[in-house]
């Protein structure tokens, strides 16, 4: 089958979302059975009052990050990987940064079919990787978390925002600096003034990206791009 | 693993099936099988996309590269997805703990999502829930607080992308410029993250110092790739600096405490 670079054939792109729909709405069934499960077996279904009280703790907020994050990671991600991404979680820390890493070692392009199926198969390789670690963290529990709790270890995983995107960053920020400027000083600004704003990072991502936009565009409609 | 077994026995089939166990047998089933076909939706993608990839022409041995490096990639966050597991499991015993950050969820996202609805019950969560009650209350309001993603994915990727294809394809430069400003408008978040603590004094600035170092193990990886041409590397230049910088995280936490007890 013929295609240029930046085009992904229909048939292909048509089945990843026709396939992707079938798995995310079995997903979205089976993630429901789990609480209902738990209801119906222990027969305690949540009092509304109680329900209601936590999930407005939660729901502001989250739904909107869920909602922003649709927007933000998908066209990063490609079709596949954003129904495969958005299913396994962890995306932010985890799932797109890999996918960008694959995407930037093979030279394929976000958006074009070369980026789609590597960042599908960084994701699921990724996914993989983690549930099996998980479950044999989980199986293992007792002998390795003296281990992985020990004082010792415990600035590796505190430091593990900055060892990953301090090599990230460098890769994409010198590849577009002048798109990079005005977001990077304007979060680096912010988190310094406002430190409390750490526990909403995932609000801050889309402002981010925003700021990213705005810059490009006036970059770019002034020629210096 | 046999004593998880004997575990799992004397407290699940032991009891009649309706007695309330954070760490039943059954719990463990249910998320069991909602991971496997999790991992079974991984491995139908990773085919499909694979033998795609062939079609269109990538090197089968560029292909294992991208696999093994995303391997490599995974293990530290994987690993720090695991210790929010156990954070979890003093409270709520470990199968839904381990359902939840192996499927949709994020660390960010379920401590939150489980405190309130502890909050909400009046539970304190210092301690192994014993209300099946607040559990399935905890257990619905983690599950649905993070449900939109699943719900706007399949109805509204297809546009999302169709827009993607017609912006690139429209203007092939503009189309390249955008990706690359969602990229770093995304990183400039996280690395402006990095330097939250720098109030707390020099201490504060470790996490700016180890950013430093993936930065620089980035650039010399990245520089021994181009001048000695070593292709292999390019695709492991990010998950060695990552996992490089992480080890060095140990001792210049240590200097810095040292230095900070000193003064």
């Amino acid at each position: 089958m013929k295609h240029t670079p930046n085009q992904i054939p229909r048939s292909y792109l048509d089945k990843t979302h026709t396939y992707g729909r079938i798995w995310m709405v079995t997903a979205l069934a089976l993630l429901l059975l789990a609480p209902t499960f738990i209801s119906v077996y222990y027969d305690a279904w949540p009092r509304l009052g109680e329900f209601a009280k936590g999930m407005l703790g939660v729901a502001p907020i989250f739904w909107v990050v869920a909602v922003i994050e649709v927007f933000t990671y998908a066209p990063m991600l490609g079709a596949g990987g954003s129904y495969l991404g958005f299913v396994t979680g962890n995306l932010t820390s985890l799932k797109v940064p890999c996918a960008i890493n694959a995407m930037e070692a093979v030279k394929a392009k976000p958006g074009s079919e070369e980026g789609d199926v590597i960042s599908t198969i960084a994701i699921a390789v990724s996914s993989i990787v983690t549930t099996v670690i998980i479950a044999l963290g989980v199986f293992l529990l007792a002998q390795l978390t003296p281990i992985l709790q020990s004082e010792a270890l415990k600035p590796a995983f505190d430091n593990i925002v900055p060892s990953l995107f301090g090599a990230l960053g460098v890769v994409l920020i010198s590849k577009n600096w002048k798109v990079a400027l005005a977001p990077v000083v304007v979060m680096t600004v912010l988190f310094i003034l406002i430190p409390s704003l750490t526990s909403s990072v995932s609000v801050l991502v889309p402002v981010g990206v925003l700021i990213a936009i705005g810059a490009a565009r006036i970059l770019y409609k002034k020629g210096w791009l | 693993m046999v004593y998880y077994l004997k575990i799992c026995l004397k407290k699940g089939w032991g009891y009649p099936l309706h007695k309330f166990d954070v760490n039943s047998v059954v719990m463990y089933m249910v998320a069991g099988v909602i991971i496997l076909f999790v991992i079974a939706q991984s491995v139908f993608f990773l085919a499909r996309a694979w033998r795609r990839a062939k079609e269109i022409g990538f090197d089968v041995a560029k292909l294992r590269r991208v696999v093994t490096s995303s391997a490599l990639f995974t293990i530290a966050p994987a690993v720090s997805i695991l210790l929010g597991v156990i954070a979890l499991s003093k409270f709520l015993g470990l199968p839904l703990p381990w359902l939840r950050l192996s499927v949709v969820g994020a660390l960010t996202y379920e401590m939150p999502a489980a405190l309130s609805a502890a909050k909400a019950m009046g539970t304190s969560v210092t301690q192994t829930v014993i209300d099946p009650q607040a559990y399935s209350t905890i257990a619905w309001v983690m599950t649905l607080g993070i449900i939109p993603g699943l719900i706007i994915i399949p109805i509204w990727l297809k546009k999302i992308q169709g827009g993607v294809i017609k912006i690139v394809s429209k203007d092939k430069r503009w189309g390249e410029i955008i990706m690359s400003a969602l990229f770093l408008g995304m990183i400039s978040a996280f690395l402006g993250l990095v330097f939250a603590n720098v109030h707390e004094g020099l201490i504060g600035w470790v996490p700016v110092f180890i950013m430093a170092v993936s930065v620089l193990l980035m650039l010399v990886l990245g520089t021994l790739c181009k001048k000695y041409k070593i292709a292999w590397l390019e695709n492991y230049a990010l998950p060695f600096s990552m996992l490089l910088s992480m080890a060095a995280s140990i001792p210049v936490t240590n200097w810095v405490q040292l230095l900070g007890g000193a003064s």
